[in-house]
């Protein structure tokens, strides 16, 4: 965190000086390890086994805040009789469909009930769609007593029991002592008087199974009560500034702003389908259609009517997963035209990116928005395959439109973080020549598109034509008003045009506008709610009136929950929000997340629907049952519990499994994309791990040509343990070629201390890390780590695995940057070696482009 | 106008070595970069105070633990954040013949390049080795500790920028009052380590103390700074009497000589 996020950091350090233990578990002693009180090296790719091991430790000692859990989880809760554990059939759980390739989770539903997941893959419901579904989550059953073997926590209980600290030695390569220590400190620093927080990035959802690393620490911190309360979370530091905001009004193929889903072709056929399959009977998800309609009367104005479904029709479906790396591919098999890339660097920033630029020159056009011209700008003429004659630039058709772009200095707009929370930012200088901004950029296009179509009679133009686009532009250079696009998006009532206070007043009937309804309220009063900087000495702890946050400038998720189940706090130390009996209302120094007069004694009837099914102990409201998941009956590609698996190129076998892999993970079976052996593979024997360092920012299109920064950290380098230079004969600032079958790089040696050896298994593991800033353009340049990662993902969410894989390392300049995606594998070899499937799971069916995992129904092309 | 003498205080047991004061003294200062020189001495490629380099970020890894830090095996990173002392008694003031090293109304020691003649006295008088010379313009430059911007109410860019307030700025007597409750701090958490250096003319005589002091974490050794560091003119005093005692035995042989000869003669 120190290093990626340095200003965030500062409140670490705030917290470590007012007495908080700072606990760092990374594979690399960072400038993070060197400030906290324990740093605990860990093999890269097994944080589930040591993160399992917490909840086991957890449970096993009895150090579960227990009011917490029965009252607000789902730990009560019984699950299906079909259910199988992984622990029943050595790394599977129930429901895997060979023919399909996926797991179907009718077993791992809830008894006699199918819930609908708050978030993730609503799709996975086997037979047809329920609306109804959720509508019983009153009537289902429950132990409370906590016993039964099939309730959600006898489950967990014992799907960790074998991960103990002898395993967490086992796997992670982590000395028991240490194990205990940091479980000893967050059992510690739990409970009614404390609370304890988890910080990630990157690092742990680059994995193939990243989203249940994740779900891991979410299981930890519900056990011990950590979630909704003031000092606990979990806070995912996302990679740039405002990646948070574009996952709220999402870059995202599958994702409609506010985390309403992508419509797909092959289910959500008309705007009622849409419905049905997304809302949900219960929860708050039941006020699903006001969120879809006022964002459909916010796109197309009055063309969109009740008669005409809101223009639901004009959203495109997808018929497919249209992620990055399944995009790439196809475009590698010269499937798509045109590409556009903004603030990004595929051609280093992405996996395999030989693989990458391979796809960009088999397209048609391609359209580079940046400050200076990247690699991914350039790679028609200076790419190492073209310089090393394995690609022609001849041959290369693609045409190539670069735009220069204004910084963010140089435009108005909003950056939301980790903490949800809107901060605008005014523009303080003209941007120079042809530089302008995406707004800029985006709305100008619309402009020219509508223009283009504006005298079509045909419905298919419709879309382009009924489009409201009536922002208005300011200053020579035309820039459309970032504030009234805010306005937009923080909603406003059809009739007068007055700004919205908040998502409650949101309605069906295309009465109220609202682009993201998450966002609703924060141009409330007319005003831009994001540029309020009060300082905080003139407000409370809690800073309501320094930007905004969403939802309803909540600054603390599910806060019902920092209350005890009769409404009052769990400590005087603790105290954030509660019940007001005297004014019968929540009250606190948050806004509170619940249903403002909801009495704590408050129990649904049997014949309540949508947000009336929320008890007065239910703080999870968005859940369709109020209570926090500890178990996914529903949502999952890949297990309703997190379970360890090795990367798909590991160095050991798995110690708990004969399941080696992530079942569900995303495979490219392409001659570009040849993997080493699951484990044990000797032409590549070490571990490899890619990360940033402080000095550069993730592809280095920004900082490479900085002077002041390229100084600090001039060259591509790996850093590699003084034991693996003394056997691999690396000698300190000298050279060393990395390689994979995929490619080879160079890069200056930093030998260090700071690098750990695990002894593991009998061996001593060895890794190399690998910053990824580097490449061919700039003042500073270097081979690009990406050269050598694979395209191999998480089911979930299609992100790759570039935190943990295997690597061949020799000393001196040995590199002639060969890649696989130019000139085929690296090694001509057979790979044969041991399975990283269990017999059923082996045979996935393929998918287009070479992609195999389950999702095929998604697979389609259009 | 009554001005107030401000300085430095640089805690390193809270820096991360994010190198940030570097980056916004050169960028405040417009300094250009050093050149592009892979060192393979930990994260740090600039190496030490340059005259185009006024902040410098040490990183140092030692194979024994902090006291209170927990790590599989005995190691521990220190980051440094390291800047032109601004002596008390400063060894570049007193060498400079041309008057242009001043002392300004905040108390530093500044450089006014308009007067600067290049003659590098100030460059050997300095114990910690900060001033240099540029080669492009041959004057002598280091740290203002933000001249300018103090005298528009400002705190000087690194300290502004530190995101974990590892560099302090502000009235020098308040810096050492807050440097002596996080010292006891430190010491009741167990970092028995820890100790301030050059806060006062008693911690170092060498230079009467030091408007831009630090907390430390291993002996100055450690980050390359002088154990007891001096100006050469606190050796003055005992030249002038060493050289007196000199000329005196001379005078005493040459007289003793003269006797001899002529009891010779």
């Amino acid at each position: 965190m120190a290093e990626c996020h340095p200003v965030g950091f500062r409140w670490v350090m705030e917290a470590k000086r007012r007495g908080a233990t700072i606990i760092h578990v990374d594979p690399r002693f960072t400038r993070t390890s060197a400030v906290a009180d324990i740093h605990v090296p860990i093999r890269p790719g097994s944080d589930i086994a040591f993160l399992g091991a917490l909840v086991n430790y957890i449970i096993s000692n009895d150090l579960w805040f227990k009011e917490y859990v029965v009252n607000y989880t789902n730990a009560a809760a019984l699950v299906s009789e079909d259910y199988k554990d992984t622990e029943d059939l050595d790394g599977l759980f129930s429901g895997w469909d060979h023919e399909k390739g996926q797991y179907d989770p009718s077993s791992w539903q809830y008894r006699g009930l199918d819930v609908t997941p708050a978030a993730g893959h609503r799709e996975m419901f086997s037979g047809e769609p329920r609306a109804e579904r959720g509508a019983i989550v009153s009537a289902e059953q429950h132990d409370y007593t906590l016993t039964d073997p099939l309730c959600v926590f006898q489950i967990i209980k014992r799907h960790y029991s074998r991960y103990t600290p002898e395993m967490v030695e086992e796997a992670c390569g982590v000395p028991r002592e240490l194990f205990e220590k940091v479980a000893r400190a967050l059992c510690e620093n739990s409970g009614p008087e404390r609370t304890g927080a988890f910080c990630y990035a990157v690092g742990w959802t680059q994995h193939s199974v990243g989203v249940q690393y994740i779900r891991t620490a979410a299981i930890v911190q519900l056990l011990l009560g950590n979630i909704g309360r003031p000092g606990g979370g979990i806070m995912a530091l996302r990679g740039h500034a405002s990646i948070q905001g574009s996952t709220d009004i999402p870059t995202l193929y599958n994702m409609l702003p506010g985390y309403l889903p992508m419509p797909k072709a092959s289910y959500d056929t008309d705007l009622q389908k849409y419905i049905e399959y997304n809302e949900s009977a219960s929860g708050w998800w039941s006020e699903f259609p006001k969120y879809m309609v006022s964002l459909l009367k916010a796109w197309y104005g009055p063309a969109a009517t009740l008669q005409n479904d809101w223009c639901y029709d004009y959203l495109p479906h997808i018929t497919g997963d249209h992620s990055h790396m399944v995009t790439v591919a196809a475009m590698a098999d010269a499937l798509i035209q045109g590409y556009f890339v903004m603030g990004e660097n595929p051609a280093v920033g992405s996996m395999n990116c030989a693989l990458q630029r391979k796809g960009l020159r088999n397209l048609k056009w391609l359209v580079v928005r940046d400050f200076a011209p990247t690699e991914t700008a350039e790679f028609w003429h200076n790419a190492p395959e073209v310089v090393s004659g394995q690609v022609r630039t001849e041959d290369i058709g693609t045409e190539v439109f670069f735009f220069p772009c204004a910084a963010h200095t140089e435009k108005d707009g909003s950056f939301t973080n980790t903490q949800r929370l809107l901060q605008w930012h005014h523009k303080a200088v003209e941007p120079p020549g042809d530089c302008r901004s995406e707004l800029h950029f985006a709305w100008h296009l619309g402009r020219r598109l509508k223009e283009l179509y504006r005298a079509s009679s045909a419905p298919k133009d419709r879309a382009i034509r009924d489009l409201t686009w009536d922002y208005r532009s300011i200053g020579a250079i035309e820039e459309p008003d970032a504030e009234e696009v805010l306005a937009e998006i923080g909603g406003y009532t059809l009739g007068d045009k007055k700004s919205l206070s908040g998502y409650k007043e949101l309605k069906n009937d295309g009465g109220t506008v609202c682009g993201c309804w998450i966002y609703c309220g924060c141009y409330k009063d007319g005003t831009n709610q994001a540029a309020r900087r009060k300082p905080a000495s003139e407000q409370s702890w809690v800073a309501p009136e320094w930007g905004w946050a969403w939802p309803a400038n909540r600054r603390l998720l599910y806060n019902r929950a920092s209350a005890d189940p009769q409404g009052r706090p769990w400590s005087e130390r603790k105290k954030y929000v509660w019940w007001d009996a005297g004014e019968k209302k929540w009250t606190g120094v948050d806004n509170p997340d619940f249903i403002v007069d909801r009495s704590p004694d408050y129990r649904p009837g049997p014949e309540a629907k949508g947000i009336d099914t929320l008890s007065g102990i239910d703080p999870f409201i968005m859940q369709a049952e109020g209570k926090a998941w500890l178990y996914d009956p529903n949502g999952l590609l890949d297990g309703p519990l997190p379970t360890h698996y090795e990367p798909e190129e590991s160095v050991l076998k798995n110690p708990l499994y004969g399941q080696q892999c992530n079942p569900a993970r995303m495979e490219w079976i392409r001659k570009e994309n040849p993997y080493h052996k699951a484990w044990g593979d000797t032409d590549y024997p070490f571990i490899a791990t890619t990360y940033r360092l402080t000095e550069h920012h993730t592809a280095g299109g920004m900082t490479r040509w900085v002077p002041w920064l390229c100084e600090l950290q001039p060259e591509m380098f790996v850093e590699v343990s003084p034991e693996l230079a003394a056997l691999r004969g690396l000698e300190n600032g000298g050279w060393a070629t990395v390689s994979t079958v995929r490619g080879e790089i160079e890069a200056r040696v930093l030998v260090t201390e700071r690098m750990h050896s695990f002894v593991q298994q009998g061996r001593t593991l060895h890794t190399v890390g690998i910053p990824y800033h580097w490449s061919w353009i700039g003042r500073s340049t270097g081979d690009a780590a990406n050269e050598l990662t694979a395209f191999v993902a998480d089911p979930n969410v299609s992100i790759e695995e570039s935190k943990a894989f295997s690597v061949q390392i020799v000393a001196g300049r040995r590199s002639r940057k060969r890649r696989a995606a130019a000139s085929g594998p690296l090694v001509d070899r057979e790979v044969e070696g041991p399975e990283r499937d269990q017999p059923e799971v082996r045979e996935k069916p393929a998918g287009k482009h070479g992609l195999h995992a389950g999702k095929t129904e998604l697979t389609e092309e259009a | 106008m009554t001005t107030t003498i401000t300085g430095f205080f640089t805690d390193t047991s809270v820096c991360i070595g994010c190198k940030a004061c570097e980056v916004a003294c050169k960028q405040w200062n417009q300094l250009p970069a050093d050149g592009d020189f892979f060192s393979g001495r930990s994260y740090d490629n600039t190496i030490h105070l340059e005259a185009t380099t006024w902040r410098h970020v040490a990183f140092v890894e030692r194979g024994v633990s902090l006291s209170g830090q927990s790590t599989a095996r005995p190691f521990s990173w220190l980051l440094m954040s390291d800047v032109c002392k601004h002596c008390e008694r400063a060894g570049c003031l007193e060498a400079c013949p041309t008057g242009a090293i001043v002392r300004t109304e905040f108390g530093s020691v500044y450089v006014q390049p308009d007067v600067c003649n290049g003659c590098g006295y100030c460059v050997v008088c300095c114990p910690f080795v900060v001033i240099n010379r540029r080669e492009d313009d041959g004057r002598a430059w280091k740290c203002t500790l933000c001249y300018d911007r103090q005298k528009e109410g400002m705190e000087p860019a690194c300290a502004k920028t530190c995101p974990t307030d590892s560099i302090t700025f502000g009235p020098l007597e308040e810096l050492k009052e807050k440097a002596k409750k996080r010292l006891e701090e430190l010491h009741r958490r167990g970092v028995t380590e820890a100790y301030l250096y050059g806060m006062n003319d008693e911690d170092q005589p060498g230079t009467e103390g030091l408007h831009a002091f630090f907390l430390l974490l291993d002996r100055p050794e450690a980050y390359n700074l002088p154990p007891a560091p001096s100006v050469p003119t606190r050796g003055v005093g005992g030249s002038w009497g060493a050289m007196a005692l000199g000329l005196a035995g001379m005078v005493a042989v040459a007289v003793a000589a003269s006797r001899a000869g002529g009891e010779k003669r």
